[in-house]
């Protein structure tokens, strides 16, 4: 394997084999669907600086909300975290590559094709997906509009792409380790993205049989959402959230691997509580199976099944509680200092346990009638998916920069870009809660005057946020050209990990010969 | 690749990127196809791209085995990717499984205003009562469902009306009871025998390549490909018999819908499943699988094993309970 990248640059970048520069496509692809998704919520956040109609009309907004929606969870978070896992994971456990290295560079290359039908939805007759990010039946079967149906295949051929990256990634952990890599020495990334594999191996399908029923419905005369026909609009939505809520965890448990390698760097101490980590990891794993039907309180369910889901939600605050709390033990007494990887995590870590207290407050099932469907949702999710992981995304993106490409990030640009991003993600979403709780509903265009003060300081906040992305971006570009070289394998003095026993820049092929752990 | 490494890293390849390319060609086409108006032109493109680049794929997979150079720590690779792979498949029956479980236990007595379950609680939901009041009074919960509520409704506004959005099935499928002369004469239970009997000759030439007698696995993989085949047979002809005789389609309400979608789908895997045996039964006939060397039949044949599973899981849950 004494062969480098290709010389050609369309034979590198389109045929590749490799996990790093496979890792690389992924990356620039969900960031360029960052920008994208970003741009559709700068729409949304124009529309509703002020009470009224202004710029747009609310067919085009409720399209607006949709595409943000699918854009951010499947275009820009999924795959950052894939090209993280692919740029990573290999170099942790000290593997040659992926697995299988040709599926690899099919599971990202079916991306760029999913998102060109969805987003070119926009531009057809009937416009793009207009019913939520969701896509209640019957709003995206009875009364959706012709182009659904490039959706619904869409998400088939996203959700093939997902499951060939997880197998791919679960394949690797269990078979690529080095020898004496036993699977306790795993770093928590490692952990967490397998565990994150087999969510998605699991509930893919799932969401390819909600899609799969739809097109039914909608082209074939079945009835699977329609009472008429002996069917229930809420079994779209059991089918949905059964892959919903693992879903979320998709997304947020890498993050927390993310997080629990930078945090034990920064302090200059191992991660505490290792093992509980792992375990807790799995049990929220687990746990994401059996309480689909919280997102749900408000469609007639029979008193024991809002009970139940009520319950068994609250019990993920207990292996959540022991992440947040091993972070926390983590940076005590330790030698901590504030580069911005270490900076974001640490807001990671504040504001993603804020948004999991508001979690708890809509899993309490009669408290939920009051918040169901307004901006405090909108406001909860956004804390535990942007400052959760988004932020997470950002942190390891700043950690591993330097290791990627042998160039030191310009320091004081960063926490320039983290200050302003903490700030104004805080401006955007925290009036929400406010906006929520007296009674503003989410998803429409406009709303009454009570609402005006909040929407257009949010609106102030999500312009700004929109802003510190692109100095991100700047400074991401900038490294990359023109950062200074530097050459010590150890980027940060305190790293622990095989990753950093690698050459910097990290060789275009990981470990030939694999590494002994004792 | 040099000696000490052991792993296989393929060199760059154009098949991904193809693939990938097929793909989405055929969503495309596919979504194209179905709205009104639409053509297949573009869906059949995709395919054929789609089935050229599977074919050549998986021949440079196969020319690559029979060169030696994947590893047995490759070969472990493949075979976790199809332990998940046949996961995936399992779950996305769950999904079809669960989605009848929920239609039958609960959603029928809501329709019909009743508490679905009185484990905890015997009274009704507000929604339930709301269906049977206002929505579809008169309609009477029962499984199978040989009416939709949409008829009950439809019905009791204009007796005479013939047009439905939703007709229910003259007959369903069901259980004929345990009479022998009635079981014989039964097709779902025919299929079973026949997919079972499949598993069990899949069984047997597993066997027999592990023994190196090629001869008698070649022979019995056939026979697996013939079951499967007249399976598919006996399927197309219990739908014929659906739609023709007893008015059973996709259109005929909620038990049309899960009956078609269950079975279709396990009847598309079967498909899938025979078109794997057959190909390695072709490649065993030319000589390609050794006594510890055969992955690309061990797969084939764990599938059948999984197809054979959901039958088992459908045959009980459809048919025998229907």
């Amino acid at each position: 394997m004494a062969h480098g990248p290709s010389q050609n640059f369309f034979s590198r970048w389109l045929f590749s084999t490799n996990h790093k520069d496979i890792g690389t496509l992924y990356l620039w692809f969900s960031f360029a669907m960052f920008l994208l998704g970003g741009a559709f919520a700068m729409v949304i956040r124009a529309e509703l600086f002020q009470p009224g109609m202004q710029l747009i009309k609310p067919e085009f907004f409720v399209q607006m909300t949709t595409m943000h929606g699918l854009v951010m969870v499947f275009g820009a978070i999924m795959p950052a975290f894939v090209g993280l896992a692919n740029w990573m994971i290999p170099m942790m456990i000290g593997a040659p590559d992926m697995a299988l290295p040709r599926m690899n560079n099919l599971s990202f290359w079916i991306l760029p094709f999913a998102f060109a039908i969805l987003t070119s939805t926009l531009f057809m007759e009937g416009g793009g997906p207009n019913f939520g990010w969701t896509f209640y039946a019957p709003l995206s079967t009875t009364y959706a509009p012709d182009t659904v149906n490039y959706f619904i295949f869409g998400v088939h051929i996203m959700g093939a792409s997902s499951i060939m990256g997880s197998i791919n990634i679960i394949a690797t952990v269990m078979n690529m380790r080095a020898p004496g890599m036993t699977y306790m020495k795993m770093p928590m990334f490692v952990w967490t993205w397998v565990i994150t594999a087999f969510l998605l191996v699991a509930v893919m399908p799932v969401l390819a049989g909600a899609v799969t029923m739809m097109l039914m419905d909608i082209n074939f005369g079945t009835s699977f959402f329609d009472a008429a026909g002996g069917g229930d609009p809420v079994l779209f939505q059991h089918v949905f959230w059964f892959f919903g809520h693992p879903e979320v965890y998709i997304i947020i448990l890498p993050a927390f691997g993310v997080v629990s390698q930078i945090i034990p760097t920064f302090s200059r101490k191992p991660l505490f509580g290792y093992s509980s980590m792992v375990y807790a990891t799995a049990s929220i794993a687990f746990l994401s199976f059996i309480v689909w039907a919280h997102h749900m309180f408000t469609v007639g369910m029979p008193i024991a099944g809002e009970l139940y889901f009520m319950y068994a939600t609250m019990l993920i605050a207990v292996p959540t509680g022991v992440k947040v709390f091993n972070w926390i033990t983590t940076m005590y007494k330790g030698a901590l200092t504030f580069e911005t990887p270490m900076l974001f995590s640490i807001a990671f870590v504040i504001l993603f346990t804020f948004g999991g207290f508001t979690g708890m407050m809509l899993s309490i099932a009669a408290a939920d009638t009051q918040y169901h469907d307004t901006y405090f949702v909108v406001a909860h999710f956004h804390y535990v998916m942007v400052a959760g992981a988004v932020f997470s995304g950002t942190a390891a993106v700043y950690y591993w920069l330097p290791k990627w490409c042998g160039r030191m990030y310009d320091e004081t640009m960063g926490k320039v870009q983290f200050w302003i991003a903490f700030i104004a993600f805080n401006i955007t979403f925290m009036p929400q809660h406010f906006l929520g709780l007296a009674g503003m509903p989410r998803r429409y265009s406009d709303y009454g005057l009570q609402f005006a003060d909040w929407n257009m300081v949010s609106s102030i906040g999500a312009f700004l946020y929109g802003g510190a992305q692109l100095l991100f971006l700047y400074n991401v570009i900038r490294t990359i050209g023109w950062g200074k070289p530097i050459s010590d394998p150890q980027v940060w003095e305190g790293a622990q990990g095989l990753e950093w026993t690698l050459p910097t820049p990290a060789p275009f092929h990981t470990f030939s010969t694999p590494p002994v752990i004792k | 690749m040099s000696s000490e490494n052991s792993y296989y890293v393929p060199e760059q390849s154009k098949l991904p990127l193809a693939a990938a390319t097929g793909m989405g060609v055929m969503a495309y086409g596919a979504a194209s196809w179905v709205i009104e108006g639409g053509t297949s032109t573009i869906f059949l493109i995709g395919t054929l791209i789609m089935a050229s680049v599977m074919f050549m794929w998986w021949s440079l997979v196969i020319k690559e085995n029979t060169q030696g150079i994947v590893s047995d720590q490759l070969k472990h690779s493949y075979v976790l990717g199809m332990y998940w792979f046949i996961f995936s498949e399992l779950m996305f029956f769950v999904c079809f499984f669960g989605s009848l479980f929920y239609v039958r236990v609960l959603v029928g007595p809501w329709l019909d205003g009743e508490a679905a379950i009185g484990w905890f609680d015997d009274t009704a939901t507000d929604a339930a009562i709301a269906n049977a009041t206002h929505l579809w009074p008169g309609y009477d919960a029962a499984w199978p469902p040989i009416v939709t509520p949409d008829q009950v409704v439809t019905l009791a506004a204009n007796p005479d009306a013939t047009e439905f959005q939703f007709k229910g099935p003259k007959e369903a499928m069901s259980f004929p009871g345990w009479s022998f002369s009635e079981l014989m004469a039964w097709l779902p239970l025919w299929n079973t025998v026949v997919l079972l009997t499949s598993s069990g000759t899949v069984h047997i030439a597993h066997h027999a390549l592990k023994e190196g007698d090629r001869k008698k696995f070649v022979r019995w993989l056939g026979l697996t490909v013939l079951l499967g085949i007249f399976f598919l047979f006996l399927q197309a002809e219990e739908y014929i018999h659906a739609y023709q005789e007893l008015g059973l389609t996709l259109e005929s309400g909620i038990y049309g819908t899960t009956f078609f979608l269950l079975t279709g789908f396990h009847g598309a895997h079967v498909t899938l499943g025979t078109i794997m045996l057959l190909i390695a039964f072709l490649r065993g006939a030319k000589g390609h699988f050794n006594e510890t060397d055969h992955f690309g039949f061990e797969a084939a044949a764990w599938y059948w094993h999984f197809v054979d599973v959901i039958w088992v899981g459908l045959f009980l849950i459809v048919y025998v309970l229907g």
